[in-house]
């Protein structure tokens, strides 16, 4: 009796000791990269597709090219469940482990997360999610999110909306539906979606969701009906989206007037509409499918070899290939700030200029393997964002597909408002750090 | 052997009603203190104090109003994150409306605006008892939780619709915000904690704490005694309310330092402190640090110390391996002894005290 | 020992003007919290509008209705779960919800690795019961006679415990509830009414029917079954049924058992309406305002209650939601709920409390 509650003491003291001491063992030549993931939980769906993405692409560059210049990269997931209080533990842990980068994957998460990171100097990379006003580099130094915030993405939806129409004059008189998550996620699109429709005479209605009636949308879907939008545009997460599919079809609404934000586009989110939900449609900012170089890469190197979570039929999905994009401007990013700083092994401080000088050139893209699979974007001392195309995917029945071309966002109505908002966070954050960062001379 | 009263003889009637009768115990206590004053951020790194402590901290905290609700007064309560939140956004409020007044007495005195609401969603009890009432306390919660992504003017019309934790220092030092080191925030919580314990420890020993107690063991009988169960229960509301709304309070400006707070509150927070407060030991504030240490920390120990260990798990299986490890120890702990933690405890200082010998 | 069963627990709300004057507060507080949101005309807006629209447009009240009927049925279905297990055993089942996840899991999981559809749905079948004879043996007899707030805690435990295990079982990917290959109908009816269009989803139309028939099945198995009333006794008092030669042990895997059945439909018609994933456990808190509304031990209730909370919310959320910024319903249930509560403490059918000293 006693000797088994010592030994319970003992292993609870060790567990604590070792929780406390953390102390990565990273050998010369690589660098630490730690990665939220959330493959469990109520989103993990979304979660799952993702994480995979992003360690095969890590997995691949370690296993094709022995690492970034040499520079093995140590990719670690921290689990989250899509969690805030998980995910500041996470941040925790990376800190303490000298990640070169954090990769929230929450936009609760990068809420939380940047404040802390200015002062702890890490780079947060967020892409195409987290807070939008984060795109203005002058008060944001530590923060990015390439390739565009959600506010281009309500823009995008309204210039979709327009040519559809015929001209942005058309959009006189029309309505345009908001399905969203009512948490901050949701929310965001509101600001730029009520601005434009002011300025282009359209009517804007708003339908939140509450996270506990994600699944449960049927008085919602009588509203619409009521309403009668002429488009929806359904800014949700996890088992929203699939809900949303299925009751836009079971309302009749006409499913290619309903337009997703490039997370409401996932491969499992349209099946569920089974056949009907061909014509759902949802922006995104990468290609869907394998045919690319760097797919065909991570197939050879990775999946074949049986180092990758994902099961094979799953790989060149969409949300899988946003993953392979997120590490991929990861990995672009290091070797950017090799080239700055002329180290090998970098550092938090040397990622934080390499992504803020970082240039992907459509050359580029062809050299990595993925022309055409994303557009060029550049980002630079001001604009963390880049404000880069996107383009309207659209569901066929089996597979997401490319039927239009790249559009441009509103930059001169998004940009405004996101240097606004900036100043006005730093405003009431008092005691927020002046930006002391230099910007890197034109790269 | 060395944990016996032999030989303290009390000579008045307050040494005879003293919380910690045994000058064992007062040692045990003062050892406790020193090592959570002095000890813990010698020894700990950041990553410890900052995700381990102060949440256990927090926690306790919660745990402790809950306790008084559900321990001391027998009133079940689904509502607690709910009320925490209405603490977090009231400090928020307040502070960003008074920034000159210093942030511990506005944490204390948004616990006051949690009372309050405490108070209004308590009146149901009043009537509905047992489960019906813990089921009718989810209507604050939720109400509560939308209140705080609807209404805007509760996060200063925020575009992201988070609050932003601003910077406030005490003698100099910051103590919110990001630049606040983590032992500061961590000490920051101690004080607190030890304090309103203290606080709650004279409360339940008390009248007050009498009459609650009165209410939780019938209340039919508590009220033919003559207590008026209005103001029992209202009182206990609002206690419990405070300490609710004062660690949520703390929970965003010395933990979370902002973000999307509604969803923080939601109604996981509350079952979870539900359940520090039973497995810790209902009517008992030292089980209420044991339930958080249990609920709220052991989860996070596992996860990040059994990798360092050497023990192969990463990402989703150490997630999967934790969920049914804490499952499978909250039956085990139940089976053991229904009556929490704190019972294990006691039952622990009995046997010390006759030890070497069985009786 | 004197007998105060009549009274109503405390004395302060049975006073009419108190009751009329915490009404008159609430209907003041809601007038005021229109005002706030609102510019011109809350009382207009509040009070005739919503009317107004319903006369207008019939067929949208006609489908408000019947989408209420329907959820209102598919909530009856959880509460039924609860209840059950409620009733036999004085447990507050909290891993209802995970259970429901998980017996939808394992029935697709296993139509995946090749199962024939029906023949999986057997399987699941089993699967539960062997849940229900390992929650009996391992949580539920050593834990017995203890107070219900412990045994609520434990099934936390086992709530987590299943959380854990479901996802390294299936992992977390959502996955297409298998409809088509259970016959269940697809598409939907369209009615000409009142001058508009009703929809009515075949899927919908099944899930009522099936859920009706569940629930008559589950009375008719507690009037007329010796195990019914066998699990009748037991809800009566545990000590009775025992000294009249009951097993406890069987009686709990029985419900426990059943409630996996429920678990299993429940999971099957609300996994077809979207997808089965973990996020279907937080559809189990729908129930809880059923609950408390119908009565925790009451069959009856909570099938009334489903129906009431399933129309209030509906209607709510629909005509009156938008007045304050919609997404109402994850509370309004709650307060329906409450205000029936305030005039019968146990719910509508549940058992009269009565309380000795």
């Amino acid at each position: 009796m006693k000797t088994t509650k010592l030994m319970k003491g003992a292993a609870l003291g060790a567990l604590l000791a070792a929780s406390a001491q953390v102390a990565p063992a990273l050998a010369q030549d690589s660098v630490y990269f730690a990665n939220n993931a959330y493959r469990t939980g109520p989103f993990s769906g979304s979660g799952i597709p993702i994480g995979d993405g992003m360690r095969d692409y890590i997995t691949m560059i370690n296993e094709r090219d022995g690492g970034v210049n040499g520079v093995k990269v140590v990719y670690e997931e921290c689990e989250t469940g899509y969690d805030t209080k998980k995910s500041i533990e996470c941040y925790e842990q990376a800190k303490s482990k000298n990640t070169i980068l954090y990769s929230p994957w929450s936009t609760g998460a990068t809420l939380a997360a940047i404040p802390r990171a200015h002062i702890d100097k890490i780079p947060i990379l967020s892409m195409a999610y987290g807070l939008s006003a984060s795109a203005d580099g002058t008060n944001f130094p530590w923060v990015f999110i390439p390739p565009f915030t959600y506010w281009d993405g309500a823009s995008l939806m309204v210039k979709h909306m327009a040519a559809e129409l015929g001209g942005m004059d058309k959009l006189k008189g029309k309505k345009l539906g908001l399905i969203h998550l009512d948490a901050p996620f949701g929310k965001e699109p509101i600001p730029v979606l009520e601005n434009l429709a002011k300025k282009y005479g359209f009517e804007l209605k708003i339908y939140p969701v509450a996270a506990a009636d994600m699944q449960n949308q049927g008085s919602l879907w009588l509203s619409i009906r009521r309403d009668r939008p002429d488009y929806l545009y359904n800014q949700g997460w996890g088992a929203m989206n699939p809900t949303a599919v299925k009751e836009a079809i079971k309302n009749n609404f006409p499913i290619n007037k309903l337009v997703g934000v490039w997370w409401a586009g996932g491969d499992d989110d349209a099946r569920a509409g089974g056949p009907e939900a061909k014509g759902y449609k949802s922006l995104n900012l990468n290609a869907a499918g394998t045919n690319f170089p760097v797919i065909q890469d991570i197939q050879k190197y990775v999946v074949e070899k049986g180092k990758s979570l994902a099961a094979k039929e799953k790989v060149g999905e969409n949300l899988y290939n946003r993953g392979v994009y997120n590490s991929m401007l990861v990995v672009e990013a290091m070797r950017n700030a090799q080239k700055l700083t002329g180290k090998k092994v970098i550092n938090a401080e040397d990622m934080r200029r390499g992504l803020e000088s970082l240039n992907i050139t459509e050359a580029r893209l062809k050299e990595i393997g993925m022309e055409g699979f994303a557009t060029p974007t550049t980002i630079s001392c001001t604009d963390h964002s880049g404000h880069s195309k996107a383009y309207v995917a659209e569901w066929d029945g089996t597979k997401w597909t490319k039927p239009g071309d790249w559009l441009e966002p509103l930059k001169d109505e998004v940009r405004p408002l996101i240097e606004a908002n900036a100043k006005d966070y730093v405003e009431k954050a008092t005691g927020w750090p002046k930006r002391t960062e230099p910007c890197e001379k034109s790269s | 052997m060395f944990y016996r009263e032999a030989g303290q003889f009390k000579s008045t009637y307050s040494a005879d009603m003293a919380v910690f009768p045994l000058r064992q115990d007062r040692i045990g206590i003062a050892v406790i203190l020193a090592l959570a004053f002095i000890g813990v951020p010698l020894i700990g790194n950041d990553f410890f104090i900052s995700s381990v402590m102060i949440p256990f901290l927090v926690f306790s905290l919660a745990a402790i109003g809950l306790n008084i609700l559900t321990g001391y007064t027998g009133l079940i309560s689904l509502g607690t994150a709910a009320f925490m939140g209405v603490g977090a956004y009231a400090a928020y409020k307040l502070t960003t409306a008074f920034p000159g007044i210093n942030i511990i007495v506005l944490v204390l005195v948004s616990g006051l605006f949690s009372a309050a609401i405490g108070v209004l969603f308590g009146l149901p009890s009043l009537r509905i008892k047992g489960f019906y009432l813990a089921v009718a306390t989810l209507a604050a919660q939720f109400f509560l939780q939308w209140a705080f992504v609807r209404v805007p003017w509760l996060f200063n019309y925020n575009a992201s619709g988070a609050i932003e934790v601003p910077q406030r220092t005490l003698f100099g030092f910051p103590i919110t915000g990001a630049s606040a080191s983590p032992e500061t925030r961590y000490f920051v919580c101690l004080v607190l904690v030890v304090g309103l314990t203290w606080f709650a420890s004279n409360l339940v020993h008390g009248k007050l704490g009498r009459s609650w107690m009165a209410v939780r063991d019938m209340d039919i009988a508590a009220e033919l005694m003559g207590i008026k169960l209005l103001n029992a229960k209202l009182t206990a509301f609002a206690v419990s309310s405070f300490y609710a709304g004062v660690a949520g309070a703390m929970m965003i400006f010395f933990w979370y330092g902002g973000g999307e707070a509604a969803d923080v509150f939601n109604i996981r927070l509350s079952f979870n402190i539900l359940f520090m407060v039973i497995i810790g030991g209902l009517g008992s504030l030292i089980g209420s640090f044991f339930g958080a240490a249990f609920i709220a920390s052991l989860p996070t120990i596992l996860k990040f110390g059994l990798p360092a260990l050497g023990v192969p798990l990463s990402g989703a299986a150490a997630e999967h391996v934790t969920f049914m490890l804490v499952g499978a120890l909250i039956i085990t702990f139940l089976i053991v002894e229904p009556h929490g933690l704190a019972r294990l405890w006691q039952i622990g200082k009995q046997k010390l005290r006759t030890w070497p010998f069985p009786y | 020992m004197s007998d105060v069963a009549a009274r109503p627990a405390p004395n302060l709300l049975a006073k009419g003007w108190v009751k009329s004057g915490l009404i008159f507060i609430a209907v003041v507080a809601a007038a005021i919290l229109g005002a706030q949101f609102d510019d011109s005309g809350t009382l207009y807006k509040v009070f005739i509008d919503p009317f107004q629209q319903m006369v207008q447009a019939p067929d949208l009240l006609a489908q408000t209705i019947w989408e209420g009927l329907v959820s209102g049925v598919l909530y009856a279905l959880i509460a039924l779960g609860f209840v059950l297990i409620f009733k036999a055993s004085g447990v507050f089942n909290f891993a209802q919800g995970i259970m429901v996840v998980f017996a939808a899991l394992t029935l697709v999981g296993l139509y995946e690795k090749g199962v024939p559809a029906f023949l999986a749905v057997i399987l699941t079948l089993g699967v539960m019961f062997v849940l229900a004879v390992t929650i009996e043996r391992v949580v539920l007899r050593p834990l017995v006679n203890q107070p219900d707030i412990i045994l609520f805690m434990a099934t936390f435990g086992i709530t987590y415990f299943l959380i854990g295990f479901g996802e390294a079982l299936f992992g977390g990917s959502p996955k297409q509830m298998i409809a088509d290959q259970l016959w269940l109908p697809k598409g939907a009816i369209d009615l000409k009414l009142f001058g508009g269009l009703v929809s009515l989803q075949k899927i919908d139309i099944a899930a009522a029917v099936i859920a009706s028939i569940m629930i008559a099945a589950l009375a008719a198995f507690f009037q007329y079954t010796r195990i019914g009333r066998a699990l009748r006794a037991v809800a009566d008092s545990h000590k009775a049924a025992l000294s009249v030669g009951i097993s406890l042990n069987q009686i709990w895997v029985i419900v426990w058992f059943t409630a996996g059945i429920v678990a299993l439909i429940t999971g099957i018609m609300w996994g077809a309406r979207s997808d089965v994933s973990f996020a279907l456990e937080i559809v189990a808190l729908k129930a809880l305002p059923v609950l408390i509304l119908g009565g925790f031990t009451s069959i009856p209730g909570a099938i009334v209650g489903g129906l009431i909370i399933g129309i209030g919310e509906k209607m709510g959320e629909f005509y009156w939601g938008p007045l304050i910024g919609g997404g109402i319903e994850s509370w309004l249930a709650y307060f329906i709920a409450l205000g029936f509560l305030l005039f019968r403490p146990q719910g509508l059918f549940g058992d009269k409390i009565i309380e000795r000293i």
